[in-house]
């Protein structure tokens, strides 16, 4: 901060009509705010902006709030921009299947919009997410395997940049290439580039009819062969997900088919043979999973994502890993696109047990076996295409990180995403320190 | 200089002298640092020793008339014949190309097959042409992953040709994919009929080695969909050549349909077809493909491969419906019925491979088969949402009627992509400029209905002067900022896509020179 607060708040107030001191929580885990401004437009939001850059403030922009506990708390947070009051659905043109949506709006509200013409944006995330949220943190549940992630669903965005610019691309038709796409650039950039206050997403049909299919495996090998002969089976899956409870316990494999009654029927009887002895339901079973959302306080939320060719080796190296690190680890995901979500938590077994090997990080204090189990299993799917990255952790374990990659390992193309930042943000103020982070 | 891609006749082509604007090149050049006019040539041409050392002498051409032959791509009234052009033949070699540009300020532009049809390939009078046509290996398939590896250089049909032994295919089907090259159509995003139902190159594509303009070489994404860090794979696709050179692609491959059913509706208006559009959307069904033809290119593709169309139609509509072998059945009967409803004087549908090939056969040729009725013609490439189809033909209609001009209308109405060819005579003085007007006229139009100017073609150097009518300043200022980060120099395809080059200037803040290596674990952004 460049003035005196009382300055600062006046110009904060004169730029928007929702201004509040903040505090402990506002920003999530991170450092408390000064303040907290609720726009109401995007033109407020671009006021507030500017107002930041003068004063040089440290920013941090928050929708729903499940996810703001993900990377790397920021290390300085003067301003929280709360994206709440921006909730509208702009348009909704279900003739064109476009949907034009504020920042602010929460996923169950806009389906429930949305639904009344038959239609959703396929992506499988908490109701309480904002769209803004949904966007920045770039992330998508089981149905990732047949629509995409969140970049492949937006078709158009409005953004405020750090010096209070508001910029546009993209647009309402689905079929575009005028001009660079900055939607895939916000997209996963988690609040780092700037605000994004409005997105347009294509939208799909709601299916008339589903059915999951889910089968139980003892032998890794044999749930591997389930996942790859689910995902490239012609009977369209969109979504094929893996559960295991504990490393070396038996496997859940779920495949969810969507489409018309009959053609759904059809394919869940030909998906069940498939799996070998398989249940086939019209609902959806307890273990299925949504995008992954807050960690539990003592957890260590890892993602691990490979070539599926890969899923049983990337299998044993979790449970190996986890065994060397004496954690429990349980891992579900989306196995069928490549993806699976690892949460550990606090050393099961004796301390001593725990982080031996080559790398690993030793100690007794809680989080040091999620270190340790990270950095286990970086060593062994070094060299493979694919990453480890470390979504959520507790503070304890973000600081045992650094000797092992940190929060993201290896990032390809860092060079580049760093001379990004520096364009779109000089001042490193937006959520500097979040993202991502590296050695 | 034409606005807007014309094909002429053979003979007309050849003549037509279009030159590539001198005064924007010089601007360029001096912006990019570089010595403008005959001097940039000269150093360009100087590097000829240095890119023979890298690429070996029998992949450098530097001698006039066989330069010529890379004056321009698919958009052929845009033409620069190049100073020099190399053929490297692997990562490491174009890496080493573009270093040597990049350490002598000379810009340089990457060509694939040459197939584009907004100029991105357009060399530059000052620089260094990069054809990538002699890296074609398909270097990888992993049918349990899904994924190919290939090099830029493999045309789009080649890749599946390699997944199709193992039930798969790959998806982005460009009407050109015989010969036009993946690494093209990442710089494009290309589409194709089929993007509807299974979305654009942008989402098959999972990793990319680039070569940066700096010349280095690094990976954006790592095949498996899942990025850490910001989505230049995202960013890059589709900058058309203007952020670095791709030098090896990981797509992903799709399960080959079980079940294809392609249904021919004729009908007495465009509306009546568009009606039947409209109702095919709103029962949730998403087909793979939606094409509509007008009278006139009916007639056309009827002329020239005898597709046996049904006669005297005013509009001809192709639903192409895959998946399951239930679930396209169930399908198929709806949009029959559909098709019944809205007033199609004949339905016809097809699921063996050969008939299907027959009733595409007039939908692809159309653009070729509309040059037996005009000896000119511009094809354009504009979008509308789907619900203003039927506005924006009967807009088209007026202008063409105002105007003189004859338009035949060919689209993919399922996604509101409309290719409308404005035919024109080039040996009646004037006509040439009419057309023009028309062409650009259309996409006023498709922006007024809140459209884009293109939809695949790409905007080139044919479309610049029409971004600012889509994109704000700001906006325009925003996506230049990725160009900066990218190519501070603006050496890599300069000239392309923004009228007005954005100059990067020194970047404020926080400086890093490439050897700063951070602290583990330590704050980067």
């Amino acid at each position: 901060m460049t003035a005196e607060p009382a300055v600062i708040s006046k110009a904060l107030a004169e730029a928007c009509d929702e201004v509040r001191d903040g505090g402990e929580g506002d920003a999530g885990p991170g450092p408390a705010p000064t303040f907290v401004a609720a726009p109401g437009s995007t033109e407020q939001a671009a006021a507030v902006l500017r107002v930041a850059a003068a004063h040089e403030l440290a920013v941090v922009a928050r929708g729903g709030g499940s996810r703001l506990g993900w990377g790397s708390p920021p290390s300085r947070c003067d301003l929280v921009i709360d994206t709440s009051r921006m909730s509208a659905v702009l348009e909704h043109a279900a003739g064109d299947l476009v949907a034009r949506i504020q920042a602010g709006a929460r996923m169950g509200d806009v389906a429930a919009v949305l639904a009344q013409a038959g239609q959703e944006i396929a992506v499988d995330v908490p109701a309480g997410a904002s769209v803004g949220g949904v966007v920045a943190s770039g992330l998508a549940g089981p149905r990732r395997l047949r629509y995409g992630t969140p970049r492949d669903l937006l078709i158009g965005i409005t953004v405020v940049r750090a010096d209070g610019v508001i910029a546009k691309s993209g647009g309402k038709v689905v079929k575009n290439v005028a001009g660079y796409d900055l939607g895939k650039l916000f997209a996963g950039s988690a609040g780092t580039l700037g605000l994004i206050t409005e997105a347009t997403f294509r939208l799909h049909p709601l299916p008339a009819a589903r059915a999951w299919v889910t089968a139980e495996y003892v032998a890794v090998s044999v749930a591997c062969d389930a996942v790859a002969a689910a995902a490239n089976s012609a009977l369209t899956a969109s979504a094929v997900e893996l559960s295991r409870a504990a490393p070396a316990g038996p496997i859940r494999v779920g495949v969810l088919l969507e489409g018309s009654a009959e053609g759904v029927e059809a394919r869940a009887g030909r998906m069940a043979d498939l799996l070998g002895p398989a249940q086939v339901t019209a609902d959806r079973p307890a273990w299925w999973p949504d995008a992954p959302g807050a960690a539990a306080p003592d957890e260590t939320l890892i993602r691990v994502s490979f070539w599926v060719s890969a899923l049983g080796w990337v299998l044993d190296a979790i449970e190996s890993a986890a065994v060397r690190a004496g954690v429990s680890a349980v891992t579900e995901g989306s196995a069928g696109a490549g993806v699976l979500y690892v949460r550990v938590s606090a050393p099961s077994g004796p301390a001593d047990e725990a982080g031996t090997g080559d790398g690993a990080v030793t100690g007794d204090e809680a989080g040091t076996g999620a270190a340790a189990f990270v950095a286990a299993l970086r060593g062994a799917v070094a060299g493979e295409r694919g990453g480890v990255v470390v979504l959520a952790a507790p503070a304890a374990v973000h600081g045992e990180l650094a000797a092992c990659g940190g929060m993201n390992g290896a990032v390809p193309g860092l060079a580049l995403m760093r001379s990004v930042k520096d364009r779109f943000d000089p001042g490193h103020l937006m959520a500097p320190g979040r993202f991502p982070e590296t050695v | 200089m034409t606005e807007t891609a014309a094909v002429s006749g053979a003979s007309t082509a050849a003549d037509r002298e279009t030159v590539s604007s001198a005064g924007a090149v010089s601007t360029l050049a001096g912006a990019a640092g570089t010595v403008a006019g005959r001097a940039g040539v000269a150093r360009a041409e100087a590097l000829a020793p240095a890119m023979r050392a890298i690429c070996g002498p029998a992949d450098v051409i530097s001698d006039r008339l066989e330069l010529r032959t890379y004056e321009c791509d698919g958009l052929t009234s845009h033409r620069t014949v190049p100073a020099l052009v190399v053929l490297p033949e692997s990562a490491a070699e174009v890496a080493a190309v573009v270093r040597t540009c990049a350490q002598a300020g000379v810009p340089f532009v990457a060509r694939g097959s040459g197939t584009g049809l907004s100029g991105g390939a357009v060399p530059h009078a000052a620089g260094v042409l990069i054809v990538l046509s002699r890296m074609r290996r398909v270097l990888e398939v992993d049918p349990v992953s899904r994924r190919a590896v290939v090099e830029p250089g493999v045309t789009n049909l080649a890749v599946t040709q390699a997944a199709a032994p193992h039930g798969l295919f790959y998806a982005p089907d460009p009407s050109s994919q015989v010969v036009c090259s993946v690494g093209g159509n990442v710089a494009e995003n290309s589409g194709g009929a089929h993007c509807l139902k299974h979305g654009f190159t942008v989402n098959h594509v999972l990793g990319l080695e680039i070569v940066t303009p700096a010349g280095e070489l690094t990976w954006l994404g790592d095949g498996t969909g899942v990025g850490s860090g910001y989505d230049l794979l995202g960013a890059f696709t589709g900058s058309e050549g203007t952020l670095g050179i791709v030098t090896k692609i990981i797509v992903k491959l799709t399960p080959a349909p079980e079940a294809v059913h392609l249904v021919l509706a004729a009908y007495d208006s465009l509306e009546a077809g568009g009606r039947a559009v409209t109702d095919i959307i709103a029962a949730g069904i998403v087909p793979a493909a939606i094409e509509m033809m007008d009278a006139l290119s009916i007639e056309a593709a009827e002329a020239a491969v005898h597709c046996g169309y049904p006669e005297g139609a005013s509009a001809v509509l192709l639903v192409e419906l895959d998946g399951p072998a239930a679930e396209a059945a169930a399908e198929l009967a709806t949009v029959r019925a559909i098709c019944a409803d809205a007033g199609a004087r004949e339905v016809r549908a097809a699921d063996d491979p050969a008939t299907r090939a027959g009733i595409w056969a007039g939908r692809k040729s159309a653009f070729a088969a509309v040059g037996r009725l005009s000896p000119a013609y511009i094809v354009q490439d504009g979008v509308v949402p789907r619900t203003a189809l039927g506005d924006v033909l009967a807009r088209i209609a007026k202008l063409s009627a105002e105007s003189g001009i004859r338009v035949a209308n060919v689209f993919h109405a399922g996604d509101g992509n409309l290719h409308p060819l404005v035919l024109y005579n080039d040996s009646v003085p004037g006509e040439a400029e009419r057309a023009e007007e028309v062409s650009g006229a259309i996409l006023d139009t498709c922006i007024e209905y809140g459209g884009s100017i293109t939809g695949e073609h790409g905007v080139g150097v044919d479309k610049s002067k029409y971004l600012p009518k889509m994109f704000s300043a700001a906006d325009l200022d925003t996506m230049q900022l990725v160009r900066c980060a990218f190519d501070p120099a603006s050496l890599c395809n300069p000239g392309k896509i923004f009228p007005t080059p954005r100059l990067c200037g020194e970047v404020p803040g926080h400086h890093r020179g490439p050897q700063r290596t951070a602290p583990a674990g330590a704050e980067i952004f």
